[in-house]
């Protein structure tokens, strides 16, 4: 394993990939800490992990998700990103090709979102000891004067919005991993996030909560808002947008589109006078052209979220610890 | 009577049900009878009495106490010690002390002989009164909102007794003497109609004229309201089904009288006994083929119906009004809970009433009708709820003296219980808490039932499965009250709910103790889902020795709803991947080739598809391959009851199929040459309803078969639980053979089979784990 030991190889690796798709001043600078300029106002700063399979999926690559969910992270907490850094665990044996092509896409994903990948590290393990490629990135940015966002200011009468359909990244990347057809192909809704929330940020600053339903989907993030904030929920399941295609797909797998995972939504809290303005905002970005208001914060039963179905009964939107185990049969 | 120092004196406990119920003014009518002083109070134990007289009379007085006891006591004992002191004047009731809040709550109990004479007498006060009730009877849990007992604290709080009524309740010689719920015209709830008919018009004949003409009515009863129509009009009970859309399940269906049942179905002295009881629950009858006709649409795919007798004054006034039976089913929408309210009821039932039948004496607890099934052998409650909760169940011997424990029970028929004192109290049948308004119920009455009982829990158990809402509301509360918490494999908990039902004491259930246990799913001890398992050993640990092969649920809980999927994954599981080549009998009944062809490819890559042991989805499977409702059910068993109903007819005369018998520790059951079997003889065009018998007798006969296997010795105890076990012919035919083998079977009887009685297992097994007496084998979680 020739690029493992920091020598010679891996400097071409570096060079010949990373260098060449990811080049920018701050990266230019060429040392193992990169100065950056960041002007007034607080800093945030986040870390992501990722690990995902398949690798390449319609409607991104673990490049382009790594550089979306940062920078969505970044966002959610009302920040304006500055910079990324990338971090590759490598598995011996893994196609240059391949690399080169995740490369090529996070570059891609970190030019159009305008954010540059500032510094980075890489490494190659034995075989059997990485599945392919690991990459972590955390983001730098600034959270503008006079904006807190925090469940915190979570209050009973709040308007909960979504920024667009839910469940497609989920299924897009079951469906691929397992061979499952489904007639139409699905694709992953990964997007950054960041120019919307600005802009929502700059017409409403007093926004409460911003959150990206990822893992575990929207149930998951509203419960555990929810339960941060001691309050209650109250969902409306017609006013969710999922696509036919994921709904049908999601029957079809016996898995509720609410416990699905999306990587280009967000969810936001908002005082009722603010829940027009925040949809016509989020409805001239591509990202949230199907927003909608889906829901309200409750005073009543603190900590639980609950649904109107689309029949008209009440259930309740649970959290699940983990995998969807079936409960019921 | 003259105080006289020579008399005896005795000090009398009694035990049980006996307060709330009447007993202290039977106690001093009987003292009264039979000249003798003292007097009689409520305690924290039960009733304490204080008697002097003459010791033949004190004698009469001991037995008279328990054999003319009021219709809802319930004595446990009586225990006798001298007394010393001198006699008192006369026999008085002493009042209760405050604070004593174990002076329990009874059940709702239907309208008592006497309540029942007066409402049709002409002179009676109570003539034509929809309210009327005394010690004897009447609303109860469905009506309290705190301890104690008392007027004050339950829905009768709006309604201030009259004179007439005050002189009742305060005289110790009537039938209404301390009745919380009394009430008259004069002072008591009202019934209208909505919409109102013609002024004048009692809403009671124009309610009546309505379901005559084929409307269907809602009513206001004691745990909730109902729908109701002609049960005989075929067209007003297929509108009600249309109505209630997505609900196929059986309507029940009230009459007059037994005699009136008994037009339509086979009826015994037990089951008239149970009709007429103070419970009055629905009985489920098998129907007479010479009959009385019934549209179909009461009870599809079903050879049994349920039925009721009134158990109000306000039923007994509408069936008198009537031609005859009518359905009274839970006023709800599909899935969800029967609507208590009128606010609910009027916003709810839209579109399913066309007429309201209400009253303002409010239903604070909802409580459905309890079902039980009577035929063949002894009465099995199969949904436990009016007229049953909150009575305490006697825990069998050596399950004293442990500690006080709240047993969360599961997901799904949810019930909780409270363990304390020997005691196991159940609370109602709640429901399935997915659904909100099921788990506010449960959050609300777990709060009631807390403070009627003045429990404070030291363990909180819970079922083994991490996303259960009552398992994640039992961690909360077990943090809040600083109580430890037990959580409890599934299916050992099904077995320990059936020893403790059937009164097995915990020397008895020891090691040498086998459960069967069948249902739809639960979490096991290994972390993996189960449901059809073979446990040995008793109340202290269990293992498992035996199971059904696992098979994939496929699509998980969506498997439960959809039956082809199961028999897509029990062909795959039996012939591999070329199933199809075998399967030209089945394959009308799987959906279009590319929802199978994902469903395979879910199998294959086990695509939230996880094995299960499950024999509930196995009668699903089957029921699938025959045809029954192979795209969809709207309840869970739904197929597996059309599938109970179609084998009944065959069972005396078919053979089982074979199956397949692997491993040793654990035995495993397959199916492969059942499936073989059943498709060449599908395939040669045999009865589906001896198929259908064929199959239920090759679960039982494998599973006789495999507790041989695993060693169960002469007159084992083999605990029989689980959902599937309120199948009867499973259930009778496992007794059967069980007991042929020489073995004996412990069955079911005052606690559900299914998940409604899982909390009393928990509570039991919890409480003994907590108490260092047992231990659960279930994997602590690892990451
Ligand atoms: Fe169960
Ligand atoms: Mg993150
Ligand atoms: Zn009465
Ligand atoms: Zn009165």
């Amino acid at each position: 394993m020739s690029h493992g030991g920091g020598g010679r190889a891996m400097a071409r690796l570096i060079r010949d990939i990373f260098l060449r798709h990811l080049a920018n001043p701050l990266l230019d600078q060429g040392h193992d800490a990169t100065r950056l300029d960041v002007g007034s106002g607080r800093i945030a700063v986040t870390t992501d992990a990722h690990v995902i399979s398949p690798l390449f999926f319609p409607g991104g690559d673990i490049g382009s998700l790594a550089v979306h969910g940062t920078l969505n992270d970044l966002a959610m907490a009302g920040a304006r990103p500055m910079a990324l850094t990338a971090a590759f665990i490598i598995e011996e044996g893994f196609p240059l090709a391949d690399l080169d092509r995740i490369a090529a896409s996070m570059g891609r994903a970190s030019r159009d979102a305008g954010v540059p990948v500032a510094t980075g590290d890489t490494k190659v393990v034995e075989r059997g000891k990485g599945d392919g490629v690991f990459i972590t990135t955390s983001g730098i940015g600034v959270v503008p004067e006079g904006v807190d966002i925090s469940p915190r200011r979570l209050s009973p009468g709040q308007v909960i919005l979504l920024s667009g359909p839910v469940g497609d990244h989920g299924i897009a990347i079951l469906s691929k991993r397992q061979g499952l057809e489904f007639g139409t192909e699905i694709r992953s809704d990964s997007a950054a996030l960041h120019r919307m929330v600005a802009d929502m940020i700059a017409a409403v600053p007093g926004v409460a909560v911003l959150r990206d339903p990822t893992r575990g989907g929207l149930s998951a993030t509203l419960n555990e808002l929810a339960n941060a904030a001691g309050v209650g929920m109250q969902l409306e399941e017609r006013a969710i947008p999922v696509r036919p295609e994921v709904a049908a797909a999601c029957e079809l797998l016996g898995l509720d589109p609410l416990n699905v995972a999306n990587e280009g939504k967000l969810v936001c809290v908002c005082e009722p006078g603010d829940a027009e303005t925040l949809l016509a905002v989020m409805r001239d970005h591509a990202e949230g052209r199907d927003a909608a208001r889906i829901g309200h914060v409750t005073v009543d039963r603190p900590g639980f979220v609950r649904m109107t179905t689309a029949i008209g009964g009440q259930r309740v939107v649970d959290w699940l610890s983990g995998e969807q185990l079936p409960r019921i049969c | 009577m003259e105080a006289a120092g020579a008399m005896a004196g005795r000090r009398i406990r009694v035990r049980g049900l006996v307060q709330g119920v009447g007993f202290r003014p039977h106690v001093w009518r009987l003292a009264r009878v039979l000249d003798i002083a003292g007097d009689v109070a409520n305690d924290g134990e039960g009733v304490i009495i204080h008697a002097w007289g003459d010791p033949a009379a004190l004698d009469g007085f001991q037995d008279r106490l328990r054999r003319e006891a009021p219709p809802l006591a319930r004595i446990d004992a009586i225990e006798v010690f001298p007394h010393r002191g001198p006699a008192p004047h006369g026999f008085t009731i002493a009042a209760s002390a405050v604070g004593l809040a174990r002076t329990g709550i009874v059940p709702d109990a239907a309208t008592c002989p006497a309540c029942r004479a007066e409402l049709f007498d002409p002179a009676d006060r109570r003539q034509s009164y929809a309210f009327g009730n005394c010690t004897h009877c009447g609303p109860r849990l469905s009506i309290v909102s705190a301890i104690p007992y008392d007027r004050a604290n339950t829905a009768m709080a709006a309604f201030t007794l009259c004179p007439a009524c005050a002189a009742e309740y305060a005289n110790p010689a009537d039938r209404r003497f301390h009745a919380q719920p009394t009430a008259c015209p004069a002072c008591g709830p009202r019934l209208w109609l909505e919409p109102a008919p013609e002024a004048g018009t009692d809403p009671l004949d124009a309610a009546a004229a309505l379901l005559r003409a084929g409307a269907i009515v809602a009513v206001k009863g004691i745990g909730g309201f109902h729908l109701a129509c002609d049960a005989a009009d075929t067209k007003a009970v297929a509108e009600l089904r249309r109505r209630k859309a997505r609900d196929a399940k059986p309507f029940a269906v009230m009459a007059r009288s037994v005699d009136e049942v008994g037009r339509y179905c086979r009826l015994d002295d037990a089951a008239c006994a149970l009709l007429q009881s103070p419970a009055a629950p629905i009985v489920l009858l098998p129907r007479r083929p010479d009959g009385a006709p019934l549209p179909d649409g009461l009870a599809p795919d079903q050879d049994h119906l349920g039925f009721m007798l009134p158990y109000t004054p306000l039923h007994h006034l509408l069936m008198a009004r009537v031609d005859g039976p009518l359905v009274m089913t839970s006023g709800n929408r599909s899935d969800e809970p029967q609507v208590i309210t009128n606010e609910d009821a009027r916003a709810r039932l839209v579109g399913l009433a066309d007429a309201w039948l209400m009253h303002d004496r409010a239903i604070l607890n909802r409580l459905d009708d309890s079902v039980v099934a009577a035929t063949g052998g002894a009465p099995a409650i199969l949904r436990r709820a009016r007229g049953y909760a909150p009575a305490p169940l006697p825990l069998p011997p050596g399950l004293d003296g442990l500690p006080p424990t709240l047993a969360m029970g599961g997901e799904l028929k949810a019930t909780f219980c409270l363990l304390r004192e020997g005691q196991a109290i159940l609370s109602q049948h709640i429901g399935d808490l997915e659904n909100a308004a099921a788990f506010d119920d449960y959050r609300v009455l777990l709060r009631l039932y807390r403070d009627l009982f003045d429990f404070t829990p030291e363990v909180i158990a819970v079922d083994a499965h991490p996303d259960y809402l009552s398992t994640t509301l039992g961690a909360a509360l077990a943090r809040e009250c600083g109580a430890r918490l037990v959580s409890v494999g599934h299916h050992y908990a099904h077995m320990a709910a059936c020893l403790a039902d059937a009164g097995i004491g915990l020397a008895e259930g020891g090691d040498g103790t086998f459960g069967l246990i069948l249902d739809g799913l639960g979490l096991g001890a290994d972390g993996t889902l189960w449901g059809g398992e073979i446990l040995r050993g008793g109340y202290r640990g269990v293992t498992r020795v035996a199971h059904i092969a696992p098979v994939a649920l496929a699509g998980g809980a969506a498997a439960m709803r959809q039956p082809w999927r199961n028999l897509v994954a029990q062909l795959r599981q039996a012939f591999g991947e070329t199933w199809r080549d075998q399967a030209a009998p089945v394959l009308d009944h799987l959906p279009a080739d590319a929802h199978v062809a994902v469903l395979e490819r879910m199998l294959e890559t086990g695509t939230n598809a996880p094995p299960c042991s499950s024999a509930g989805r196995l009668f699903d499977a089957v029921a699938a391959a025959l045809g029954i409702h192979p795209a969809r059910i709207g309840h869970e068993a739904q197929a597996a009851m059309a599938l109970e109903a179609l084998a009944r007819p065959h069972v005396a005369t078919a053979r089982p199929y074979p199956a397949a018998f692997g491993g040793d520790d654990p035995v495993v059951v397959g199916w492969a040459p059942m499936w073989r079997a059943l498709l060449d003889d599908l395939a040669a065009g045999e009865v589906p309803g001896l198929i259908a018998a064929r199959f239920h007798l090759s679960l039982v006969e494998a599973l006789v078969q495999a507790t041989g296997r695993v060693g169960a010795g002469p007159g084992a105890l083999v605990a029989l639980s689980g959902g599937v076990l309120q199948n009867r012919i499973i259930l009778h035919e496992l007794q059967a053979r069980l007991r042929a083998a020489g073995w004996r079977p412990v069955i079911h009887g005052q606690v559900p089979a299914n998940d409604g009685g899982l909390a009393l297992g928990q509570a039991v097994l919890a409480a003994l784990i907590a108490d260092g007496r047992g231990h659960d084998r279930t994997k602590p979680p690892g990451i």
